[in-house]
């Protein structure tokens, strides 16, 4: 079953790597953070109203933090969806289902490679993103120890490895607009409808964060999750945030992804 | 392989809201069998075929492919089981090879030697590395058999082979099933080209507007086929009445010049004999056997017409 599922998720990966939209989303998101050090290397002023904006040109280790913050509005979640909303509903347009699905893997087998297959694309686009980020920062800053979220100084190794769990814990959210994007594909088979409807959701969530009277309800939104990762950047640690993030994002990911699979195991794959 | 049948559907029903695209098909198809599944666009063919194939569910009825569901057991029931519906499709931004190697891997084989033999055999090799994209729609369906060989199948299903190629690669294609049959491999093809069946089916079943209206043997359907004889003389009215005096000769009707009537060899023999004695002159004298293409219109008639609406692929 796991090697079944692993060829599977190999070639679903080689797909990925044959299409342009793959490199779209992910040439975008490495794009973004240089062209965010660039125009404050260029200028005088900063995102000071940002978490750690104030301390931008002190290190480049602050530089991906920010942009993380600025991205998860609608730049990640639509650079998730270009992939997460096409990779069943383009088998439908390619008329491929036939194919794949008259072979000797079992559809719960290929959902399982899909699902996979997104989230890695998910995972990659985030530390891509970060990484570069960072080098870019670096280059422009130098890679100098980091002011915390509550005032205190951490070391530049301390801080790369919060960086990597900010990246980590940023990813849950981004994996549960994935999932969505993974279950509009499924049922409506249209790449476009996806694509926008995943981007649709995940601003929705965002502005339903701002509202007045949600204040409730907030903590378990998705768009909150995108700032979960501000707890580590506090002395000592918050946990509080991230914990949450991992439950509500294990919801926000396994319920669409269930639905989808459920519509998957069961639909018929007829011409379109 | 077991000894079960390749195919055995019973009862096999699909509704789509308020059509009925499959009304209760019974299908067998013996081992050994190169079985002509025949009906107009839009009979029930091609759904047929994907509930076969596990891609679609009956609303009711159950399929045995050697003995095994596909819709109790999804991929499992599909060993030694391959072919395409529709017309063969592939990831148009892969290369051929590119897309063997991954049907090779949901079928975990990646045997590349086998790979090559068959882009030799259906004569892609040297366009082994362009992009699917590019292939035009007789090159596709090449693949496609070289897609569903990589199986070793003992159970081959084709929808419409041939259709849409040109002459020559029509020909290639017939030439191609029939190697695969004579290796042993049991063929269900689904056709509306009345002489690719006749050329290289052993059975058949006719559907028409969802429903089997004949399965069988194809030499037995032909055989129930009204045979007689023609007749074109330069004296049509002096043959007609000749006709009609001859012991042995029937059912004597003449349409645009040419006489047609039901009699046996004797009776043949002895009025080629009167017509000569009576100094009648005979340009033509032929037995005539209704064709498949005959029969095949016969049983599904008024089908053109009625059927356009309520196509269903």
């Amino acid at each position: 079953m796991i090697a079944a599922v692993g060829r599977v998720y190999e070639w679903e990966v080689a797909k990925l790597l044959a299409q342009k939209r793959t490199y779209l989303g992910l040439i975008s998101a490495m794009l973004v953070p240089i062209v965010f050090v660039v125009v404050l290397v260029l200028q005088t002023g900063g995102p000071t109203d940002v978490p750690l904006g104030r301390y931008i040109r002190d290190t480049g280790l602050a530089a991906p933090f920010v942009v993380l913050f600025f991205m998860s509005i609608w730049g990640l979640p639509l650079i998730t969806a270009l992939v997460a909303g096409d990779i069943v509903a383009a088998e439908s347009h390619n008329d491929t289902l036939k194919t794949i699905l008259t072979r000797s893997r079992n559809r719960g087998q290929v959902f399982a490679g899909k699902v996979l297959a997104v989230l890695t694309y998910t995972f990659v686009v985030v530390f891509a993103m970060g990484l570069v980020g960072l080098a870019a920062g670096t280059i422009a800053w130098g890679f100098h120890p980091l002011t915390s979220l509550s005032g205190t100084k951490v070391s530049a190794g301390h801080g790369f490895g919060l960086l990597v769990a900010s990246l980590a814990v940023y990813f849950l959210p981004l994996a549960g607009i994935a999932a969505f994007g993974l279950l509009l594909s499924t049922v409506t088979r249209n790449s476009a409808a996806s694509v926008v409807g995943s981007l649709m959701f995940a601003l929705l969530m965002q502005l339903l964060g701002v509202l007045p009277g949600t204040e409730t309800i907030r903590p378990y939104l998705l768009g909150t999750q995108f700032e979960a990762w501000h707890g580590f950047l506090r002395t000592p640690a918050d946990w509080v945030p991230v914990i949450r993030a991992l439950w509500v994002c294990a919801l926000y990911i396994s319920i669409p992804v269930a639905a989808a699979y459920l519509v998957f195991l069961r639909r018929d794959v007829a011409s379109q | 392989m077991n000894d079960a049948l390749p195919v055995s559907a019973r009862g096999l029903f699909k509704r789509y809201g308020e059509l009925v695209a499959v009304d209760h098909v019974d299908l067998t198809v013996e081992k050994g069998d190169v079985f002509g599944y025949l009906g107009p666009n839009g009979a029930g063919k091609t759904t047929s075929l994907r509930m076969l194939l596990g891609l679609i569910r009956p609303t009711e009825g159950s399929i045995n492919l050697f003995g095994r569901d596909p819709q109790v057991q999804g991929a499992r029931a599909l060993e030694g089981v391959a072919g395409f519906v529709e017309g063969p499709t592939f990831y148009p931004y892969l290369s051929a090879r590119r897309n063997l190697r991954l049907l090779a891997a949901y079928d975990d084989g990646d045997s590349r030697s086998r790979i090559e033999e068959l882009l030799d055999l259906v004569e892609l090799r040297d366009r082994g590395e362009d992009k699917v994209g590019g292939f035009s729609h007789g090159m596709r369906q090449r693949l496609g058999i070289a897609g569903a060989l990589l199986r070793e199948p003992k159970l081959l299903l084709l929808d419409e082979p041939t259709t849409g190629l040109d002459p020559a690669g029509m020909r290639d294609m017939r030439d191609l099933v029939r190697r695969l049959a004579g290796e042993g491999i049991t063929v269900l093809l689904s056709s509306h080209l009345l002489a690719e069946v006749e050329e290289l089916c052993n059975r058949v079943a006719i559907i028409r507007k969802g429903r089997i209206v004949y399965e069988g043997q194809l030499h037995e359907l032909l055989a129930t086929a009204k045979s007689g004889y023609s007749l074109r003389s330069p004296q049509p009215e002096h043959a007609r009445a000749l006709l009609l005096n001859q012991a042995g000769i029937r059912e004597v009707t003449s349409v645009d010049g040419t006489l047609r009537f039901q009699a046996e060899e004797e009776a043949v023999a002895a009025l080629s004999i009167a017509l000569g004695q009576a100094r009648i002159g005979v340009t033509a004298l032929v037995p005539e056997t209704a064709s498949l293409e005959e029969l095949f219109l016969g049983m599904t008639e008024g089908e053109q017409a009625a059927g356009a609406e309520e196509a269903v692929a």
